[in-house]
Order: C-alpha cells, then sequence, then structure tokens
C-alpha cells in the first residue's frame, strides 16, 4: 500500500491490501473478473449509476436507517452512550440488500442476464432473490444442504421471490461448499451469469465493490452521529463473517484516528474448540479467490467452522479485514455461541428489538466493553440483521419447542 | 534435454495421465502410477488433494475427499513422488492442483520440495499469471516448470499475459467449465490449438472433457498431447485398491487409438 496518507485508498492496482486480497481464480474467469473491473471503474465515476442506486436504497430499501439511542441497554450495562446502526430495518430484514442491488446494476451495466449467488444463512440469498425479481433477471442460489435445513423459512423466501435453490451435497454442506460450487457453476456459464458475491471477499473487485456498496451504512453514521452528539463516536462494534457490514460501518471512519473499531468474530463454542473466527485462529492462505485468514491445516487444508450464526460460519474473512488487522487500525476480538445468545435475549427483553444471531455477537462486545468506557463515551455498533429468521435456532438452543 | 523436451520428442502425441494422489489411500497410489506408464502414459500428473476443490467435477471432488479422508498429507505427496522418480527416472512428473496446500510453508520450501523429489513442473489451477510472485518465482529459480492454463475464454491479448513466464508446456483447457462433464467440438480444439501454435513454440497438451480413445485420437491429431484425469479417477473410485489394472487397460486404450490415428494419417 503505498498511497499511506489514507487507509481508505485501497487496494492497489492488483486488488491488494497489504499481503492480502488478489485474484485467485481459475483461468478461464480471469477475462470475466477483468471485465468486471472496468466495469465497475466506470461505474464509479458515472453520476448516473450513483444516482440509480441512491435512488433504489432510498425507495426501495427504506434507507438511511436511522441511528437509534438504545437508552435501556445503555443504563443496565452503566458505561459508554450505546447506539444501533439500524439496518436490520432495511427491506430484507439485513444489511445484504445494499451490496445486491449494487451488484445487480453492474450485472445489467454488463448485459449479463443470468444471477447466481451462494448463501450460508439465506439473507444473501432472499436479498439476491429479491433484486433478481425487482429486475427480472433469473436467479439461482447456491446453498448448503445442511443451512438449507437450519434456514427453512429463508429458502421458502427465496423460492417464493422465483429464485432456484439449489442443495450444495458437497463437503461440509455449508457456506463455504455453497461457495465453491457457485463458483464452479460461474466458471461453466461465465459469458451470460453474473455472480452477486455476499461478502467482502473473493476475488478482486469483489471486495473492494461489495464494500462501497455497503459504505453506506458508515457515511449515514457518520452524518448521523455528527447531528445527534456533535462528534465522532469513541468507538465501532459490528459482527465478522465474511466482515461485509463491519467494513461497510468502518470504512468512512478509517481515517479518524480517534475513532476505535473493533470487529467481532464468532468463537462458536470456544476458540480452543470449534469455532469461525479466522483472524484469532487462523493463518493466511488463499481460498475462494482471495489471499487472507484462513481456518487451516499444517498442510493447507481448509478446517471446518463453527458458529451458532449459519452467517457467521464460514472459514475465511474478508481481505481488507486481515490487513487492517495485521496493520493494527481494527482490533478484532470474538464471542461464543453462549455470549451471543446471551447478547440476543438482553437486547429482545431492554430495547424490544430482536436481532440476529450475527449483530448479536457485536453485542456481546459491547456488553463487555461498555461498562468499562466513561459515561459520556460513545459506541455505535451495527444491528446488520434482525432475528426472525433466527427465531428456531434461539429456540433449540434454549430448549424450547415452537 | 529435459524430461518435458525428450516427452514431447517422441513424434506422437503425448498422454497426459492424471490422478488424485492418495486416492483411494497413500500406499496404492505408486501402483496406479506405475499402471499410468505401463499403459502407455507419457507425462504423470500427480494431483494434490484439497479440501475445496472449485474447479473439478464432482468425479475428481470425490476422489480429493477419499484421499483426504485417508489422512494423505503433503509430506506422503512428496514421498510418492520421490518414489515415482526412482523407478521412472525419464517420465515427467506433474504436480497439480490448488494455490493453498502449496504456498502454505513458503513458495522457496515448496519449490525446494519439488526440486528434491524430481518434480518437472507444477500446474496450479487458481494462480493466474497475476499471482505469479506467489508460487512462480520461486518454482523457476528452483528449475522446475508453472505449466500455465489457456481456456476458450483466453482472447489474444490474454494470451500473451498468459505465455509470458511460461514454460514446460500450455495447458488449453478446452472447455469453459469444471473438469470432466462437457466436451467441446473437435473443430473449436483445432481452431483454439491452431492459434496457441502461431504464438509460442510450447507443446499444447489439450484436457477437460477426454474420455474415450476416439476422442483421444482425434485431439492428439491436433495436439501436442492429450490429458485424461476424470475418467481415471472413476477408474479408482470404482475399484478402490485394486484399481491399478483397470487403469493400465484404459491407458493402453488411449494410446492404441492415438497411435492407429497417427499411422493412418502418415498413410
Amino acid at each position: 500500500m503505498t498511497l499511506s496518507n489514507s487507509l481508505r485508498t485501497g487496494p492497489d492496482e492488483r486488488g491488494h491490501f497489504g499481503q492480502f486480497g488478489g485474484r485467485y481464480v481459475a483461468e478461464t474467469l480471469m477475462p470475466l473478473i477483468l471485465d468486471l473491473e472496468r466495469h465497475y471503474e466506470a461505474a464509479k465515476v458515472d453520476p448516473a449509476f450513483a444516482l440509480q442506486f441512491d435512488d433504489l436504497l432510498e425507495h426501495y430499501v427504506g434507507r438511511p436507517s436511522p441511528l437509534y439511542f438504545a437508552e435501556r441497554l445503555t443504563e443496565e450495562l452503566g458505561g459508554a452512550k450505546i447506539y444501533f446502526k439500524r439496518d436490520e430495518l432495511n427491506h430484507t430484514g439485513a444489511h445484504k440488500i445494499n451490496n445486491c442491488i449494487g451488484q445487480i446494476l453492474l450485472a445489467m451495466r454488463m448485459g449479463k442476464t443470468k444471477i447466481i449467488a451462494e448463501t450460508g444463512a439465506g439473507q444473501h440469498g432472499v436479498a439476491t432473490a429479491t433484486v433478481a425479481a425487482r429486475f427480472g433477471l433469473p436467479c439461482t442460489i447456491f446453498m448448503g444442504a445442511r443451512d438449507i435445513e437450519r434456514q427453512q423459512p429463508n429458502v421458502f423466501r427465496m423460492k417464493l421471490l422465483g429464485a432456484e435453490v439449489h442443495s450444495v451435497e458437497s463437503g461440509s454442506r455449508t457456506l463455504k461448499d455453497a461457495m465453491n460450487e457457485a463458483l464452479r457453476h460461474w466458471v461453466a456459464n461465465v459469458s451470460d451469469t453474473f455472480y452477486i458475491i455476499g461478502t467482502a471477499a473473493g476475488p478482486h473487485p469483489y471486495p473492494e465493490l461489495v464494500r462501497d456498496f455497503q459504505s453506506v451504512i458508515g457515511r449515514e453514521a457518520r452524518e448521523q452521529i455528527l447531528k445527534r452528539e456533535g462528534r465522532l463516536p469513541d468507538l465501532l462494534v459490528a459482527a465478522i463473517g465474511g466482515g461485509s457490514n463491519a467494513i461497510g460501518l468502518f470504512h468512512p471512519f478509517l481515517d479518524d484516528r480517534e475513532v476505535q473499531m473493533l470487529g467481532v468474530e464468532a468463537a462458536g463454542h470456544g476458540l480452543d474448540k470449534e469455532h469461525a473466527a479466522s483472524l484469532a485462529g487462523g493463518s493466511p492462505g488463499i481460498l475462494h479467490g482471495n489471499k487472507t485468514y484462513l481456518l487451516q491445516d499444517e498442510d493447507g487444508q481448509i478446517t471446518e467452522a463453527h458458529s451458532i450464526s449459519a452467517g457467521l460460519d464460514y472459514p475465511g474473512i474478508g481481505p481488507e479485514h486481515s490487513w487492517l488487522h495485521e496493520i493494527g487500525r481494527v482490533r478484532y476480538e470474538s464471542a461464543t455461541d453462549i455470549e451471543a445468545l446471551e447478547a440476543f435475549k438482553l437486547v429482545c427483553r431492554l430495547e424490544g428489538i430482536i436481532p440476529a444471531l450475527e449483530p448479536s455477537h457485536a453485542i456481546a462486545a459491547v456488553m463487555r466493553i461498555a461498562p468499562k468506557m466513561a459515561k459520556d463515551q460513545i459506541i455505535v455498533a451495527n444491528l446488520c440483521g434482525r432475528g426472525d429468521k433466527d427465531i428456531f435456532t434461539v429456540a433449540e438452543a434454549l430448549g424450547v419447542t415452537i | 534435454m529435459t524430461r518435458f523436451a525428450s516427452a514431447f520428442g517422441k513424434g506422437r502425441p503425448v498422454i497426459a495421465a492424471f490422478v488424485t494422489g492418495g486416492d483411494p489411500t497413500p500406499s496404492h497410489t505408486s501402483a496406479i502410477l506405475d499402471a499410468l506408464v505401463e499403459g502407455g502414459a507419457d507425462v504423470v500428473e500427480l494431483g494434490m488433494p484439497f479440501t475445496d476443490p472449485m474447479a473439478d467435477g464432482p468425479a475428481i471432488q470425490l476422489g480429493n475427499l477419499r484421499s483426504l479422508g485417508a489422512g494423505t498429507t503433503t509430506a506422503d505427496l512428496f514421498a510418492i513422488a520421490r518414489n515415482f522418480r526412482a523407478r521412472h527416472p525419464n517420465v515427467p512428473l506433474v504436480l497439480m492442483g490448488y494455490a493453498n496446500p502449496m504456498i502454505r510453508r513458503g513458495p522457496d520450501w515448496f519449490a525446494h520440495e519439488c526440486t528434491s523429489a524430481g518434480v518437472d513442473g507444477v500446474i496450479c489451477v487458481d494462480l493466474p499469471p497475476e499471482e505469479d510472485d506467489d508460487l512462480g518465482l520461486a518454482l523457476r529459480a528452483a528449475g522446475v516448470d508453472l505449466i500455465r492454463l489457456a481456456t476458450p475464454t483466453t482472447d489474444a491479448s490474454r494470451l500473451q499475459v498468459v505465455l509470458n513466464g511460461a514454460s514446460g508446456f500450455i495447458y488449453y483447457v478446452s472447455v469453459a467449465g469444471i473438469t470432466g462433464l462437457q466436451q467441446a467440438t473437435s473443430d473449436s480444439i483445432a481452431g483454439a490449438v491452431a492459434r496457441l501454435k502461431a504464438a509460442t513454440s510450447l507443446p499444447i497438451v489439450v484436457g477437460f472433457g477426454i474420455r474415450t480413445p476416439e476422442q483421444a485420437a482425434k485431439v492428439g491429431a491436433v495436439a501436442d498431447g492429450v490429458a485424461v484425469g476424470t475418467a481415471i479417477v472413476e477408474l479408482v473410485g470404482k475399484h478402490g485398491a485394486n484399481a491399478a489394472g483397470p487403469v493400465r487397460d484404459y491407458v493402453a486404450s488411449l494410446r492404441h487409438a492415438m497411435d492407429a490415428a497417427s499411422k493412418e494419417n502418415v498413410a
């Protein structure tokens, strides 16, 4: 990274954030990836593209999402003032739709006529099926067979929206295998198919463009907190699977040295047991088109991730996070399944909001940290999804039959 | 003369035969590799198993899983390679796989292991020329060829990128897709090979989708070699520990058809 007076200028022209990122795909895909990069570079500077994107975010997605002062949670924890960035109020119930709007506009600019995507929890699948329906493009969603079993409501939503849900039976039958299968399908249908990747990972330019589309979260939060409090927050907190909601919140603040940032990985059953914390428990490697921190063994075989949240259950992380971790700009911690469930219950009870299990990990970290901060300090936590989809998982974890 | 040069200098199209290392177990691989050579393979491709083989079809995915399920390690693969080299001093050996297992201990470590095990070339499916620094520099410095791939989506300007720094041979992936499923038409392959030949003097080996003796003979008539993998891995899947015999017979059937076709051409 040579343009070092800003942390917001990355990646470099080869798609690298420090040693991370890049383009590690089969040669068949390289011309398409390079073409996507050219189209994105043109779209970025095209006012018509921005206008259409902003218009859809406002009138279709429902942006700006509110910045909400979580008064009772703040009282309960007895420290810093806690704000929620309410991206769970978006159409389809999570931040994923921001990116899908951007990518489907790109797909149409490129003249692609078919859409594919992979999904874990189903939020990205639902968001992709939604934009595909909105613009009338046929859509296939690749989803691990195990995730299909545990996320039935989202599978049904995708089908209602007209998407074909392709059950992936290979490997661990979860998100990682769905991504492999989507890549296989893409290689075989490269001429007419656009792959909407759901997180800020994959081959360049995906980590960059997903981040840019999600940065609306951080831009709004910055403006909203300045209006409400007259200053920037002391701490931003967001959950990390691939890390798209986190990079979306963080990126507009990266050059504000006084703003601290915390990414929260899924520690599953614990960092010494099965987990999905790629930074805390992984090492740099190459998977799904990019170099980044991965859960892997000493021979470079990818090991299985575990999280109670299907959306965080992935053995990698977006490459920009790996870089921000190595240069120390963002701090990364983790929260276990049990801690996330506690946070989930607390937010339900105190704030009348049912959060998804993904942001419940972020709230779990807030519960640890907020009490140690001064009462005049400010935390903004990203509430990136709502928990309707998770009630069955939570019920099971709490031993309740519904 | 390198092993590649002598293999491609026999005046007949080569057979580059692929098998997943460690499938069904590491101890069975040597007999299967011997069977490839006995059947008439000129180049042996030893697949490095990976948990996430994104460019492979169901048959090779299963081969990878069988191998990893048997506990195959990177050390096992290099032991298999080293033993192969001792038994077959003149047959070029190629390691084929994905970037992560290759770079796990660093490119220099991998290049050194390749050299000491007698590996002639490496095919890394998910390492385009743009990321050559991760592996290509170290391999070439150690005298190992990093074999580049060209595909139906590779246009003229992209081809120059692929050929820059290429060595050993060019692997032409004849279908835009994953291993083992579709087949390209003979005409499209002939056209593509002609375009590649106009741009490089490296030998052209055509792979993906070739499984019958008839197809191998047709492709062999226009290219310097044919690569066959899925059909062999299927035989290993079917016959397991007893796969060597069927594998030998299968490769011999390809060899026979290709030799017959080249005799016809001469006549």
